[in-house]
């Protein structure tokens, strides 16, 4: 559907190289690209052009474009501003001193508020243990409170409703009253719809936020939302102090620009994301998995896909549960790199990582299964003892330079190895620790491929960014 | 950083720029760079997509070469007229005979399908014909209970089942009560579902086949609802619903926001489905056939 970013760039580059000199008319293509990319993920188009502005200063004055990785680099200085914006890591969510914490959903019509209310409450349950009472103060909406009670009884969380004939915020008083006697500890406030632009609701809304004195109101956003994210997220955050945010619907094929509107203008972090309909699709945010996303950069989700179907499901359940137990060793590393030799030509693959589409041309076979047999070279010349047990590698350099000669590589090969195995380990870590399941097994791998861990395989591939802080 | 520092200044600028440079003063403003920059960003603003506003502003700006023209005021009936011919004639609302028309009623989660659903059946009952829908949305919570809602304020039939049961199975029965019955316009109402889940997709077709199957040449629409503040993503909506059930209208919904919903001129351009209805609102009055004057003017409503 989408051009990938990076190919397109690759070509714009590999014109601008062939030319050997470089004028700022030059430089204007490649930047269209760029903007164009950002432009179709639904980047607000004042960031847009204040985007492309400062990559243009940036390459022209660092010479950037004289480097054979250009594209890459220029890719990277976007997807780095991208996540600087995104904000760091996942924020949690409060409790207030004195309980019942409420949480107050807000957002336009058909965002998934009541949907994320019940997800949220599910995993507040499940997750922190938290006593949990949702509020049905949606009366407007036909069968809102229904819905509600609905998915409240799908996940064992108590709903209060009044039907239709009560006011929001008197409804929201007396769901407080309810949770002191009952014993709740948290009471997450399922509100309409509403635009910025209606007045009634919105000052319903600031009455709602006075009888509960939310400890988080959370604006939810779908995450296919256009250029008008910036009036939504503008209004809202006017009129109420809002701690976060929940991106909606970012199962589907969007690049979810939007997000970075939304984060900028209300200066809140994204606290979840919902990735579908079930009441288990509920994720913690990557501000970086978003930067990739926006650019476009490696069609990553087809590598998972892919690799879904081709990588036994069993082994990758049994490397999951080894991960989980931090067992995962240079021998597992190997099977994994073998995994995605099966994945199809090495060539192929790469195309669909990020920044290393157009690198084989660029670089002759430097790119191509020999770097795997070298990699597989190296880890074969390791005793069975070594491969279990990588850390006896890495703290000793004769047995590194052993391992070199045995396998007929230079030392710093082997280093890189181990280094981009140690990377590999700490991101498929990280990812064991979401969820259950194949799927996330697998999206790690798809993840260390795209950050470089799976590198160790085309060590020249170049583009190694450092993301994960 | 700073990069988006300037961010928020700029927005408000872009906004005034509408209203005031654009506005009054514009009678008087030399054709320019600037000008056509600021007609990019206020198309940009309204979901038109980088592609689309280039050729429409290409267009303008060949017009405006071959008129001579000077001033910028005389630039936006230039683009109006341009989104007007992109868009094409308007496709009118739904040809109804007196016998069954089926209408198939498709889009992604929240889109506004079953409030759509409500807005036509009250419309077509206005008209004096006999209506039926079907409660084809098996999956989400409560959806059976807001189709009915919307089904008594417009004062029609509900064929219904319980909610996790075959939504073939309920169109079959819909399809088998309104020849039964009569009926004149049967509106078939359907689980959102996102474009790029295949298996979804899938269900869609198979719906399409059981009404081929009952009603010869039916389903005789297959409407899109599309989500006014969507942005680019709404073209692949069009793409791939267009596809999986071959698509013949568009319902553009939240138009009463501030999003404008522009992607529609390239869905126009590019798939050549038109859009057939607007809604703004949420009452059941709310539903307009669209028109593409109308729709222009709004587009540029602050230029
Ligand atoms: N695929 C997908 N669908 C979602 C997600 N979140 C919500 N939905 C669907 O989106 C539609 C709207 O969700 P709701 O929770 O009803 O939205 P809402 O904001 O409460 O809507 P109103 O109350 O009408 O304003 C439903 O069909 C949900 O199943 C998500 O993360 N992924
Ligand atoms: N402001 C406004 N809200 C609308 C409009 N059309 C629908 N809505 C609201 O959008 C929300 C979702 O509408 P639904 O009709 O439930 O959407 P749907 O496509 O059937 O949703 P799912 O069945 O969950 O996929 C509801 O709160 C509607 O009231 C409109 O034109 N303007
Ligand atoms: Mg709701
Ligand atoms: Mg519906």
């Amino acid at each position: 559907m989408f051009d990938r970013l990076s190919t397109r760039l690759q070509d714009a580059f590999a014109k601008l190289r062939s030319k050997g000199r470089l004028s700022e008319d030059d430089v204007k293509e490649a930047l269209r690209e760029i903007r164009r990319a950002l432009l179709d993920a639904d980047v607000h188009h004042t960031v847009a052009k204040e985007l492309t502005e400062r990559i243009r200063e940036q390459a022209v004055g660092q010479e950037i474009l004289q480097s054979l990785t250009a594209a890459q680099q220029v890719v990277k200085i976007v997807n780095d501003e991208l996540v600087a914006v995104m904000g760091g890591e996942q924020a949690k969510l409060g409790r207030s001193a004195k309980p019942p914490t409420v949480i107050l959903m807000a957002g336009t019509q058909g965002a998934g508020k009541t949907t994320a209310s019940a997800k949220l409450a599910r995993y507040l349950t499940e997750t922190e243990h938290r006593r949990v009472l949702l509020v049905a103060a949606d009366v407007y909406r036909p069968a809102a409170i229904q819905q509600l009670e609905i998915l409240g009884a799908q996940i064992g969380v108590s709903v209060f409703s009044q039907g239709t004939d009560v006011a929001p915020p008197e409804i929201v008083g007396h769901a407080l009253d309810e949770a002191r006697r009952g014993g709740y500890d948290t009471v997450i406030v399922d509100t309409a719809g509403r635009l910025h632009v209606d007045e009634a609701l919105m000052v319903e809304l600031e009455q709602i936020q006075a009888v509960s004195t939310p400890e988080e109101i959370l604006l939810v956003v779908d995450a296919m939302t256009g250029q008008d994210a910036v009036n939504v997220a503008e209004s809202f955050h006017k009129r109420f102090p809002l701690t976060g945010v929940i991106l909606t619907k970012m199962d589907s094929d969007t690049r979810g620009g939007a997000a970075l509107t939304v984060r900028h203008i209300t200066g809140c972090p994204v606290k979840f994301i919902g990735t579908g309909e079930k009441m288990d699709a509920l994720e913690p945010f990557y501000p970086d998995r978003l930067a990739s996303r926006i650019l476009g950069m490696g069609d990553v989700l087809t590598l998972i896909e892919r690799a879904q179907a081709t990588i036994d499901e069993d082994e990758a359940r049994n490397l999951e549960a080894k991960l989980r137990r931090n067992e995962f060793t240079l021998e597992d590393f190997l099977t994994q790199l073998r995994q995605v030799k099966k994945l199809g030509p090495l060539d192929q693959i790469l195309g669909m990582l990020p920044g290393m589409g157009k690198l084989k041309q660029l670089q002759g076979d430097a790119v191509d299964d020999r770097q795997l047999k070298k990699v597989e070279a190296i880890i074969l010349s390791m005793t069975r003892q070594e491969r279990l047990q990588p850390e006896l590698v890495m703290k000793s350099s004769s047995r590194r330079v052993r391992i070199a000669s045995g396998s007929g590589t230079q030392v710093r090969d082997v280093n890189q190895l181990l280094k981009q195995f140690d990377d590999m380990r700490k991101l498929f870590k990280q990812f064991s620790g979401m969820g259950k399941g194949s799927r996330k097994a697998m999206s790690g791998l798809a993840n260390s491929l795209r950050s470089g861990g799976g590198g160790a395989a085309f060590p020249s591939a170049g583009g190694r960014n450092k993301r994960r802080r | 950083m700073g990069l988006f520092d300037r961010f928020k200044e700029t927005l408000s600028k872009t906004r005034q720029t509408f209203t005031s440079r654009l506005g009054a003063a514009l009678r008087r403003r030399k054709i320019d760079e600037d000008v056509y920059e600021e007609l990019e960003d206020a198309l940009l603003s309204a979901d038109v997509g980088l592609e689309t506003t280039t050729r429409l502003l290409e267009a303008v700006q060949k017009e405006a070469r071959r008129q001579r023209l000077e001033t910028a005021d005389q630039l936006t009936p230039l683009l109006r007229e341009a989104v007007v011919s992109e868009l094409g004639e308007d496709a009118c609302a739904f040809a109804l005979d007196d016998g069954l028309t089926v209408i198939l009623v498709v889009g992604v989660n929240g889109a506004g399908k079953t409030t759509t659903i409500g807005k036509l059946a009250h419309r077509f009952r206005g008209q004096g014909k006999k209506v039926l829908v079907a409660a084809g949305d098996t999956f989400r919570a409560a959806a059976i209970e807001q189709l009915q809602v919307w089904a008594d304020r417009a004062g029609v039939d509900v064929v219904r089942q319980s909610q996790g049961s075959d939504p073939a199975a309920v169109i079959y029965d819909a399809l088998q009560a309104a020849k039964a019955r009569g009926v004149q316009v049967l509106l078939c109402d359907t689980a959102g579902r996102l474009q790029n889940k295949a298996h979804l997709m899938a269900e869609l077709e198979k719906l399409k086949r059981v009404i081929a199957r009952e009603v010869p040449g039916a389903p005789h629409e297959v409407l899109l609802v599309l989500d006014a503040t969507t942005g680019q993503n709404a073209l692949s909506q069009a793409q791939l619903f267009r596809d999986s059930a071959e698509v013949t209208g568009i319902a553009l919904t939240k138009l009463d926001s501030t999003a404008k919903g522009g992607f529609v001129i390239a869905i126009r351009h590019e798939l050549g489905i038109p859009v057939k209805w607007v809604a703004t609102g949420e009452t059941i009055e709310d539903l307009q056939p669209f028109s593409a004057q109308e729709y222009a003017q709004a587009l540029f409503a602050d230029v």
